[in-house]
């Protein structure tokens, strides 16, 4: 109880300092604009509901943001709409549409530069070129927003979450679609991703570029061009997350390109052409993941070093394994096979003869690719039934 | 020849051959169904069995009622009917019931399920569709194979057979084993060409570039969406499927007005 | 009605007709006699169409017959092999005869002339040799045609189905029919035949009545006549065991030593 009381007043004196200047259309104070103006460090702004036609918001004092019931930011499609350069600052409850696009510039519904201890929460960005857009800042967080994009080419959208040189950012229950990228992370180290829902955007639901030591866990990606890319990374942790759905000529759930130790854990992919696409993937652990339903499951490209599958489960994929260029040290151990037609007459659970995921005709179609059209026939069922 | 087809089509749904592909079909389906309510995944396991299933039963089917009604033929002959008439009805009769015994035996788990709102309606329908072809075309050739074998059963099954085996099988062996001997070449063209001359393979693809499937084909898969993915390359795909038709139709005819009985 | 001039057919390389002219025109009884393949039934089917001849031209009621098929309306025939579809009752193999030829017609006196009534019922495949082929002569006089042809029409049947056979055969001939029949059973061909066709080896040896086959050939009676006949076809037409016969049937001589 004394620590409750400590903490309330702790509380009340910490508000009793800081002013709340209330903005709408019939207050004193107007504008979004004119009430940072007004505002000094430490100070709420509450805005009310109503559009308001502003732009380049500029918020560079530490404030506390707040939109009840879903004030409208109108960018007009004539330039960004906040950005966000002082410390400590806390967004929460608007609605922001309409950056436009330009040549020039990377606009964005809410851009957060140079800083630290950000809080961008429950906002939704409808139709931004960039949603969020993060660079050279640190120790933020960026959760539940809805970022909706329209976007119809990789050439001519954003990202929905954008991040450029930021260290331990949070983004976390995030709704994200039709952007370029659903999160992009390029040189962002010791960072989490959690719990958002990434769908239809143009290129990746997800995209690390040169960052490092971050973990992704609990996503759902589905329905974008590809699923993840992790590109030229280290130890980056993928856990639960769902790779679903990433359908098309060169889709994949998962790419994996020059990225060494990393682990991938209790994911689920299905539905997807190729499960995952490695090159150059090298010490990585896949453990008690889920592949259903793929098209290719796994396929190593070249420089794929040590990576070990175990306790997986594959069930119903049409090829489990293609493997093209030059691979080794890899091993694959208790791992479940739907394909597998061996017997276990020690009744161990485990099949005597061990499972072979290569398959023939999978070496046919990487020596020549036009063998494809022979899928599904009877010949190369015979010719994969002859093999067991 | 309306008369003729319907003597045909009655002394078939007579056998209970045809009862027992109905039934297989059927319970086919409906254990499918039963284990999975995905209906692109059923279309895809359907497709596996009609393919091969089709054909193979249509040519056992062709041959098998040729020399079981030659005395119905005999009679006919006799009659003041043209000869070709009596054949291509006996034929379509017999073509008839094998296609209405598949879409009935896949059909009626279909409606009994009731799916017709889902978007793989009309991949199950092509399915069908080229399932009634293929029944079409090989009942066709292995009628025409036993009545120019009318008096060697045994030659005439032979051949059917054999006929059955080579476009099943042994083409696919020679157009894998040509792919792979060419392959430093582009292909995707003799590719495309090659299906074309061997109905299961054009009628599998046809099926398979409407699944979720094709996206793992590729470039060539894109190369062949491109010519038969649209409307106008299915239809092409359905026009190739209509000559092989006519081939052993012809044949049929042309024998039908040479034959010494 | 029906005449056949220069026939020739041959069964890859069996020459079963061999440049065959003969008409059948005058209301009666002909019977085609001559050794088993001789080429009777393949004569027969020829004039049907089921047969198509290799060379020579068939007439049909004035019209050639090559591709042809509604003059087989105007001839009742009679197949030498009482054939049907095994799992068809009676009743429905009639009923689809008259179905496919689309014209009425009164089975019934047959019916009652062959005593078919208890049999209507049953299954084509579960009925005796003889009864089938009662069922097979219905077939053939069902309709009311100028021509019949049969082909062995006694075999297997009893000499009731017999008497009748030959009382119905009588009646259309009265009526004005051209009737052509082959059989082996001489004595039908005294008791009925008008005519004598006899075949040999694809050739017409001896066209007369029977009367004038049984004189020319000097026998005590039909029977012997043919034997007769057989005999002296046998001997004349013998071949030198160093010859050997073209298809035209000019000796040629083969392997001969020079003396």
């Amino acid at each position: 109880m004394r620590y409750f009381i400590i903490i309330l007043l702790f509380f009340i004196s910490g508000h009793s300092l800081a002013r709340i200047i209330v903005v709408c259309k019939t207050c004193p104070v107007e504008g979004i604009g004119v009430a940072i103006q007004l505002a000094q460090e430490g100070d709420t702004i509450l805005v009310k509901r109503g559009i308001y036609q502003e732009y380049d918001i500029k918020i560079d004092k530490c404030l506390t943001l707040i939109g009840q019931d879903w004030p409208v930011v109108e960018g007009g499609n004539q330039s960004e709409v906040f950005s966000i350069t002082a410390p400590g600052v806390t967004m929460e409850g608007f609605q922001i549409q309409n950056t436009g696009a330009s040549q020039s510039q990377e606009r964005a519904g809410i851009r957060i530069k140079n800083t630290s201890d950000f809080r961008i929460r429950r906002n939704r960005l409808l139709n931004t070129y960039f949603g969020i857009y993060l660079e050279y800042s640190r120790d933020g967080i960026v959760e539940d927003n809805y970022i909706k994009g329209e976007a119809v080419s990789e050439t001519t959208s954003g990202n929905a979450v954008h991040a450029w040189y930021c260290k331990q950012i949070t983004v976390r229950g995030n709704s994200v679609y039709g952007h370029r990228d659903g999160i992009y992370f390029e040189f962002v180290d010791s960072s989490w991703i959690s719990h958002n829902y990434s769908e239809a955007n143009v290129r990746y639901g997800l995209h690390f570029m040169f960052s490092n030591d971050d973990r992704y866990f609990h996503n759902t990606f589905r329905h974008n061009g590809s699923g993840v890319a992790v590109m030229f990374s280290k130890r980056i942790d993928m856990i639960a997350n769902h790779f679903e759905h990433n359908w098309g000529t060169a889709a994949y759930g998962l790419l994996l390109k020059e990225i060494y130790d990393a682990s991938l854990r209790d994911n689920h992919f299905d539905r997807n052409t190729i499960g995952i696409f490695m090159e150059g993937a090298a010490r990585i652990n896949y453990e008690n993941n889920t592949f259903s339903n793929n098209g290719i499951t796994l396929k190593m490209m070249g420089g794929c070093i040590a990576n070990h599958f175990k306790g997986n489960f594959f069930f119903s994929n049409t090829l489990d394994l293609v493997v093209e260029g030059n691979t080794n040290d890899n091993s694959f151990d208790g791992n479940y096979w739907s394909e597998y037609t061996g017997y276990d007459l020690n009744r161990d659970g485990v099949g005597d003869v061990p499972y072979r995921p290569v398959k023939l005709f999978a070496y046919v179609m990487h020596r020549c690719p036009e063998s494809v059209v022979l899928l599904r026939s009877f010949f190369v069922d015979l010719l994969n039934l002859s093999e067991k | 020849m309306l008369k003729i087809l319907k003597y045909s089509f009655f002394d078939m749904m007579r056998s209970r051959w045809i009862y027992l592909y109905f039934g297989f079909f059927f319970a086919f389906t409906l254990s499918l169904f039963l284990i999975s309510t995905d209906l692109s995944k059923v279309v895809v396991s359907l497709m596996n069995v009609i393919l091969i299933l089709c054909p193979l039963i249509a040519t056992v089917f062709g041959v098998m009622y040729y020399y079981n009604s030659r005395e119905f033929t005999e009679l006919l002959l006799a009659q003041p009917i043209a000869r070709r008439v009596i054949f291509l009805g006996q034929y379509i009769g017999l073509a008839l019931s094998l296609s209405l015994s598949l879409l009935a035996g896949v059909g009626i788990p279909f409606v009994i399920y009731g799916i017709f709102q889902s978007a793989d309606i009309w991949n199950f329908f092509s399915l069908l569709l080229n399932g009634v072809f293929l029944s079409f075309i090989f009942s066709g050739i292995s009628f025409w194979i036993a009545l120019k074998n009318d008096q060697q059963k045994i030659r005439g099954f032979g051949l059917a057979l054999a006929v059955w085996l080579f476009f099943a099988v042994i083409y696919d062996g020679i157009f894998l084993l040509l792919l792979l001997s060419f392959s430093d070449y582009p292909l995707e063209r003799f590719a495309l060409g090659a299906s074309m001359f061997n109905p299961i393979d054009l009628s599998r693809i046809t099926v398979l570039l409407q699944l979720d499937i094709s996206a793992l084909m590729g470039y060539t898969g894109a190369v062949f969406q491109q010519f038969l993915g649209n409307g106008t390359g299915m239809l092409f795909a359905f026009g190739v499927l209509t000559l092989w038709l006519l081939l052993p139709l012809w044949r049929i005819g042309r024998i039908a007005g040479v034959k010494d009985f | 009605m029906i005449s056949v001039t220069h026939l020739s057919k041959s069964f890859s390389r069996l020459e079963v007709l061999k440049d065959i002219s003969v008409d059948f025109t005058r209301p009666g009884i002909t019977a085609v006699l001559g050794p088993n393949g001789s080429g009777k039934t393949t004569l027969i089917k020829c004039l049907l169409g089921m047969v198509i001849p290799d060379q020579g031209d068939i007439q049909a009621f004035g019209q050639p017959v090559k591709g042809q098929w509604t003059y087989r309306s105007q001839i009742g025939y009679l197949p030498q092999i009482a054939r049907f579809p095994d799992n068809l009752r009676v009743k429905e193999l009639i009923a689809m005869i008259k179905d496919i030829r689309g014209t009425a017609a009164d089975e019934a006196p047959l019916i009652e002339a062959f005593g078919l009534e208890t049999y209507l019922d049953k299954k084509l495949g579960h009925l005796s040799g003889g009864t089938k082929q009662k069922v097979n002569l219905l077939l053939a006089l069902l309709y009311d045609t100028p021509v019949i042809i049969m082909d062995e029409p006694t075999a297997g049947l009893d000499p009731i189905a017999l008497i009748r056979l030959k009382d119905i055969i009588q009646r259309e001939k009265k009526r004005g029919k051209v009737i052509l029949i082959t059989t082996h059973i001489i004595s039908l061909v005294e008791e009925i035949a008008d005519e004598v066709v006899f075949l040999l080896e694809g050739r017409i040896h001896f066209r007369g009545t029977p009367e004038q086959l049984r004189m020319q050939y000097a026998g005590a009676n039909l029977e012997e006549a043919i034997a007769n006949l057989l005999l002296n076809e046998n001997q004349a037409t013998a071949v030198h065991p160093k010859l050997t016969q073209n298809h035209n049937g000019i000796a040629l001589h083969k392997n001969l030593k020079p003396c």
